[in-house]
């Protein structure tokens, strides 16, 4: 059973947001984690990058497949989390305690069209 | 979508286990009971099981049988021995792929077994039937009665013998297979396999098979599923059809010519192989090695300067060498070893070498 945290927005691609003032700071879910299986390999942005809502910025690949990432907020890629291009498997260990990117939202009114915690699990309960 | 789909005779096996199940060949498949990796790692240096039973088993027989393969077999079955088997391919008369399969010299005079892949089955068994006219020959699918394991690993010897008690394994040698009985019913146990390590396969009826499986999971060997089999075939530089051979891919462009004996026999498509050798080829499969640990996977494109040279058949993260590596079909001038080539993964290219296609060293037993 994957676990939710309360107090992050959700995307329906299975991205969390955390936000801490204007920036958006996305990691992939437990649920995403744990359809995937190991992760061995993390595609990132460059820092610097623009993204549009929706837009691809990576991908997560486990042995047997990659999973693409989609931003779930427009803006400048702020920080990247170094830290997985060594180890992807932290976002086995633990999705929420390891996010991926951090980015300066243009438009934070987009997160209103995100879901909460609940909304979030109710959409994975019925995949 | 799903309810067409097959179940082989080992599926209550793979439900019980808690395999994660998905769609191959036709058939309902374990993917993997716990992971990828670990299974893999259990064949590289132990040894793990696989359900095959999805393969399928079509036999050939009668006064003509070896005239009929030889014509619609790239790889010359002329006087092989009883228990020999050969790898090779049917061709179309364009000389590109309609399957890859082994043939079995079974201990009865002009007798042959071909084992073809599961989503091939009824595709070749029309091209082998519609081959037939001139020719003093039967030929049976038996693919719905036939189950089968592949032991692999290391210790899939000892496994075959201690465990099994299956003890002329021992003396196979590679590609060679021996008639068996398992309480009554008729068993095919061959020194061959799909992950670049020893091993067997073995063929017997479905409550064989069930046997079989639960005396080799009782005693330790480990049960793999197919995407570990895709890993270890992979590294081992072995094709797979629909990635590395299909109907629009020649043996000569796969790098497999020596299975296509185009200087010792006649057989279809041999004429538009010798046509293709002599005019040169256009492209051709070769390894691709990144720097990156970006991971190259079907379908993405070899690029050199921006432009599109080649594509992708297969890649991973090779889980026993710890690389980025991938076979692709590439245009002929970038197949030089060495060669420097650029693969597109997403919005990036990562540089690459052009490398062999096999990425482990294989540990047959002779």
């Amino acid at each position: 059973m994957s676990k939710t945290l309360e107090g992050l927005y959700y995307s329906e691609s299975h991205e969390w947001v955390k936000v801490e003032g204007n920036v958006a700071i996305i990691g992939i879910t437990d649920f995403a984690q744990h359809a995937m299986g190991d992760l061995s390999y993390v595609d990132m942005p460059e820092v610097d990058d623009e993204l549009e809502k929706g837009e691809e910025f990576g991908a997560v690949e486990s042995v047997k497949a990659a999973s693409d990432l989609y931003s779930p907020v427009s803006g400048t890629v702020i920080e990247i989390n170094e830290e997985l291009e060594d180890a992807p498997e932290l976002l086995n260990q633990d999705a929420f305690a390891n996010w991926i990117i951090k980015v300066e939202m243009s438009d934070p009114s987009e997160l209103e069209a995100l879901m909460d915690a609940a909304a979030y699990e109710s959409m994975c309960a019925n995949e | 979508m799903e309810e067409n789909l097959l179940k082989t005779c080992l599926y209550d096996k793979h439900t019980a286990l808690g395999a994660q199940m998905s769609p191959f060949g036709g058939f309902m498949m374990p993917i993997q009971y716990t992971n990828i990796t670990d299974e893999h790692n259990a064949v590289r240096h132990r040894a793990g099981m696989f359900d095959v039973s999805h393969m399928g088993e079509i036999f050939v027989s009668g006064p003509d049988a070896e005239k009929f393969v030889n014509h619609i077999f790239s790889n010359n079955i002329s006087g092989i021995p009883d228990g020999k088997i050969l790898y090779g391919m049917m061709l179309y008369p364009n000389g590109t792929v309609v399957d890859d399969l082994l043939v079995y010299k079974e201990f009865e005079p002009d007798k042959y077994l071909l084992v073809v892949n599961a989503s091939n089955i009824a595709k070749d068994y029309e091209w082998i039937c519609a081959q037939r006219e001139g020719f003093d020959v039967e030929v049976v699918n038996a693919s719905d009665s036939w189950g089968e394991i592949a032991l692999q690993g290391p210790e899939a010897e000892k496994f075959a013998v201690e465990t099994l008690g299956l003890v002329p394994a021992a003396g196979l040698g590679f590609y060679t297979y021996y008639e068996a009985q398992w309480k009554g019913a008729r068993m095919v146990v061959s020194r061959t396999g799909y992950t670049g390590e020893d091993g067997f396969e073995i063929y017997c009826t479905h409550e064989a098979i069930n046997e079989i499986w639960d005396i080799l999971l009782q005693a330790g060997v480990t049960p793999c599923g197919l995407g570990c089999r895709d890993t270890l075939r992979f590294e081992a530089g072995l094709p797979l059809y629909g990635h590395e051979l299909s109907d629009e891919i020649t043996p000569l462009e796969a790098g497999l010519g020596m299975f296509a004996k185009i200087k010792e026999k006649d057989f279809i498509g041999r004429d538009a192989l010798v046509a293709q050798k002599e005019a040169g080829l256009v492209r051709k499969i070769v390894g691709i090695e990144l720097q990156d640990k970006a991971i190259p996977r079907a379908g993405y494109p070899v690029e050199v300067n921006g432009e599109q040279v080649g594509i992708v058949t297969t890649g991973y993260r090779s889980i026993s060498t710890d690389r980025s590596v991938c076979v692709a079909m590439v245009d002929k001038a970038y197949t030089e070893l060495g060669t420097a080539v650029e693969i597109r993964i997403r919005k990036k290219v990562f540089p690459g070498i052009v490398t062999k296609k096999r990425f482990y060293e294989t540990n047959y037993k002779k």
